[in-house]
């Protein structure tokens, strides 16, 4: 069936046309003295975010001090049909960030206050700008935290957070970001102030703050975030388990929750991974293992006795070589210090990696990395993984080398190979990085034309001239086409396995 | 296409065409929820079963006609369930209707919602199109999460075919408590408690007496009990009084009065707008009577909304069943209607009018 009318313009690929002095002129009036920037130079350390391989200058990068300034800054590319890219603290991997060449980038970093931390209602109001790790520090005095807890939460924004739907080591127990967030103020590209949600736990009509998790800066731009607060746990205490065969190590991960444990988290890193952290933070990993998983309960010291004592008896019944259970607090940190470190470990150990985020079924865990150890002797390149196991959420960082001929063509075709794998084992192309630029294409790997046309109708329905990060997120129906023909499917999503079959 | 799917989506297209609304009815449980049935009565019970069902994986994809009785005995059997306790209010009650109301029980604070156990849908859109989102993986932010959207959408978006929830272990051990409180002194106990990592999965107040439920390992249940020191319930009594909160069979949501569903910040102050009962902690307030403007207006200023949970047609009409929206917010919805169902296919009304 034909699409309706208004996604003409959202589904063709264009450039906009901006008459740049006169953005300039109009900017320069709404922002501080210091708040444009328009020199390449000064331009420059914003051409890309964690995703380095993509680089792009923006037309102007500005940088608001409050959400009056946000709010005008937008009534001016809306007028003026400017695109408008949000970038928090740019540590997202799949270039969600990174800058339009005819767009102004909004940095949001200096919109970093926290607004209020209640103890009694377990909230906290903050700009999109605070970092991740900044909320649990001021939450700490009344011991709460903020759970969703990325491995980059020193330097990423809760706006960020939001807008790719992150989650982290403790997710598995605790949520996403979309669990923990319950209200989300933003502002329409016409300017308009909107609430998504509110400080009860659900708010009337639809769930907008569901979709505004994860919608890539696509949908809105986020101006302050109210998030739920957690009672920190009285104990906490993490298993190591090692394993001299990466099979043993993904099947444990699946008895682990078939044994009816849900681990506060589950992590698994393989040997390449071990290798290149170990030497780094000497977090006491076995060198020899071929796998460790990371395994962690907490709760009253009287569950986690009992749920600690269940974990190490499905561990070794699955095979564990070794099991290590931390004896205090600063072993458990530094067990964990590791796992957490690993991105920039492995970045020690090559010149560049791309790090992948599909996720599939636990069970296919074991066939998944065999698979991943194939592809890395087909294309002649190492891949470590380090990974979200109790989620079936896979980083295997693949390691190349930008200044060798044609390492990064590879380097991409080895990830794409990945990321098909992932939607025909029944899981999806990206688990909490989104698609940004980087996995635009693989999108329709695993969406018809139909459900890409339906995201661009959604699109359409909060921004209608498609203003708002452009480009990213959601292919052109164009360019599904060309890929599909590419890859030699008779129609896109054909290849994905229904849970029947 | 299966062949039922394809009978529906030609269905749709001719409601397209007819300009004649289908009024979308899965078990019948919750017709009295959201604004009048508008249009054809359309039927959609029949897209019946589980569809897989893997219980390592924590997750079930079911058609959306599935009775929630027949797929909680199936959970039940590997010792899992859905753990937001979702009211049935009759045993006709469907999976699609669950999602659509995305209405939860007592546990709703504790774990969470529908809506944050829903990992994927199948629907047909307005278009006559069948469409899939999410999956049946835990993690999942491929595409905007339509899955989410769908939950509480009220059937205006699309007719869901099948949808895939996040299951949970069954409990392991679980004691209900109950103090002799005055509301305030209930409400500001519950949010104390809320801050401290107690194993609370779910807490009512109603006529001076606070009911808390208390769930987890043997020994942390146990520990909770003693640091609560409130007067422990039969375990069947106990039982029997949270059923009756999930399914409204309580005596307080006896009789035709109207009742009112409150959504406030837990820590909002007694609202003193007659006889109440409380739970989620103090995020859900229920009323009986009372009027719908000064409701209203006590609930925005709260900061959450009230809901005209059951009432007849003509307050409905009057008061509306939900708060309205914000202009911006208003408009979002119109285009999100616009983007799902063009023709305004599915269930207009049911939720605002003109929607
Ligand atoms: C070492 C390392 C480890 C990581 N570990 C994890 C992990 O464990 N889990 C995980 O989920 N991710 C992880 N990431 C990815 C990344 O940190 C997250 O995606 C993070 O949420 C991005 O936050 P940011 O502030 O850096 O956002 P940016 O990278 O600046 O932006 C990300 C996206 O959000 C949009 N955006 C930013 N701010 C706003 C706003 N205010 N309004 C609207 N849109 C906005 C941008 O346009 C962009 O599309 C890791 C990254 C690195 C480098």
């Amino acid at each position: 069936m034909k699409m309706e009318g208004p996604l003409e313009g959202a589904i063709v690929e264009r450039s906009f046309a901006v008459d740049r002095p006169t953005l300039i002129r109009r900017l320069r009036a709404v922002l501080p003295a210091q708040g444009l920037l328009a020199e390449e130079e000064d331009m420059r350390p914003y051409d890309c975010d964690g995703l380095t391989a993509y680089r792009q200058l923006p037309l102007l990068v500005a940088l608001p001090e409050n959400e009056s300034q946000v709010q005008a800054i937008l009534r001016i590319c809306h007028q003026l049909r400017v695109p408008v890219v949000p970038r928090g603290a740019a540590t997202g991997l799949s270039g969600g960030a990174t800058p339009h060449a005819d767009g102004v980038l909004v940095s949001l970093a200096k919109l970093k206050r926290i607004i209020t931390v209640d103890p009694l209602s377990r909230t906290a109001v903050v700009q999109p700008g605070v970092r991740n790790l900044a909320v649990s520090e001021a939450a700490a005095p009344y011991g709460l935290y903020y759970a969703p807890d990325p491995s980059s939460q020193i330097a990423c924004t809760i706006g960020g957070n939001v807008a790719e739907n992150s989650g982290g080591v403790h997710c598995l127990k605790y949520g996403l970001t979309v669990h923990n967030v319950l209200c989300v103020r933003g502002l329409t590209i016409e300017g308009e102030v909107v609430e998504f949600g509110n400080a009860a736990l659900d708010a009337p009509g639809y769930d907008l703050l569901a979709l505004l998790n994860g919608s890539e800066g696509l949908l809105a731009m986020i101006t302050e975030v109210t998030v739920r607060l957690t009672p920190k746990p009285e104990l906490a205490q993490v298993v190591i388990a090692s394993f001299d065969d990466i099979r043993k190590a993904g099947d444990a991960v699946a008895s682990i929750i078939a044994a009816g444990i849900i681990p506060a988290g589950l992590e698994m890193m393989d040997q390449k991974a071990i290798h290149a952290v170990e030497p780094y933070v000497n977090a006491g990993y076995d060198m020899s293992a071929q796998a460790i998983l990371l395994c962690e309960s907490d709760g009253t010291p009287e569950e986690v006795a009992e749920e600690i004592a269940r974990m190490t008896e499905v561990l070794a019944d699955s095979g564990a070589a070794g099991i290590r259970v931390s004896q205090n607090e600063a072993e458990r940190l530094k067990f964990w210090a590791g796992r957490k470190a690993a991105f920039p470990a492995v970045g020690r150990v090559t010149p560049d990696y791309l790090c992948m985020d599909g996720t599939i079924p636990r069970k296919r865990l074991a066939e998944m990395l065999t698979a991943i150890a194939e592809l890395s002797l087909k294309y002649g390149l190492r891949c470590a993984n380090v990974f979200h196991a109790g989620d079936g959420n896979l980083h295997p960082l693949i390691m190349y080398d930008a200044n060798q001929p044609g390492e990064f063509d590879r380097a991409a075709a080895f990830g794409a190979e990945i990321l098909q794998l992932s939607v025909r084992f029944g899981g999806t192309i990206t688990g909490e990085h989104g698609v940004g630029l980087e996995k635009i294409d693989v999108m329709a790997e695993q969406f018809t034309q139909a459900e890409i046309a339906a995201f661009h109708r959604i699109k359409a329905a909060f921004d209608e001239h498609g203003l708002l990060n452009p480009g990213k997120g959601v292919p052109t129906l164009a360019r599904c086409r060309e890929y599909t023909l590419a890859r030699g499917h008779a129609a896109a999503g054909t290849v994905r396995s229904s849970p029947g079959g | 296409m299966d062949t039922l799917i394809e009978a529906w989506a030609g269905r749709i297209v001719d409601a397209a065409r007819s300009g004649c609304p289908l009024a979308i009815r899965g078990g019948g449980s919750k017709t009295f929820y959201g604004g009048p049935e508008e249009g054809e009565p359309f039927a959609v019970g029949a897209y019946s079963g589980i569809v897989a069902y893997e219980p390592t994986e924590l997750v079930v994809t079911a058609r959306a006609g599935t009775p929630l009785v027949e797929l909680a005995a199936v959970l039940a059997e590997k010792g899992q369930w859905l753990a937001f306790e979702p009211p049935y209010y009759a045993p006709s009650a469907t999976v699609g209707g669950m999602l659509a109301c995305a209405l939860s029980g007592p546990r709703r604070q504790a774990v969470g919602a529908v809506r944050d156990f829903v990992l994927g849908v199948k629907v047909l859109n307005g278009l006559g199109d069948v469409l899939s989102f999410g999956g049946q993986v835990m993690k999942n932010v491929a595409g905007y999460d339509v899955s989410r959207l769908m939950a509480g959408s009220l059937g205006t978006l699309g007719i869901v075919l099948e949808v895939s929830l996040k299951v949970l272990p069954l409990p392991v051990s679980e004691k209900s408590v109950r103090f002799a409180l005055d509301e305030a002194t209930a409400l500001t106990k519950l949010n104390q408690w809320g801050g401290r990592p107690l194993p609370i999965s779910a807490s009512a107040w109603h006529d001076g007496v606070l009911t808390l439920r208390l769930t987890g390992a043997a020994a942390a249940v146990a520990a909770a009990q003693r640091a609560l020191a409130g007067e422990a319930l039969a375990d069947a009594d106990g039982e029997v009084f949270w059923h009756s909160l999930r399914e409204q069979t309580h005596v307080f949501f006896a009789g035709d009065a109207p009742l009112w569903r409150l959504s406030l910040p837990s820590v909002a102050p007694a609202q003193a707008l007659g006889s109440t009962l409380i739970e989620w902690g103090g995020a859900q307030r229920w009323l009986r009577n009372g009027d719908s403007r000064v409701i209203r207006a006590a609930a925005a200023k709260a900061g959450g909304h009230a809901t005209l949970f059951r009432g007849d047609a003509a307050l409905k009409a009057s008061a509306g069943v939900f708060q309205p929206l914000s202009a911006p917010l208003a408009r979002i919805h119109r285009n999100l209607k616009q983007a799902f169902d063009p023709q305004g296919v599915f269930n207009p009304g049911r939720m605002y009018p003109g929607l």
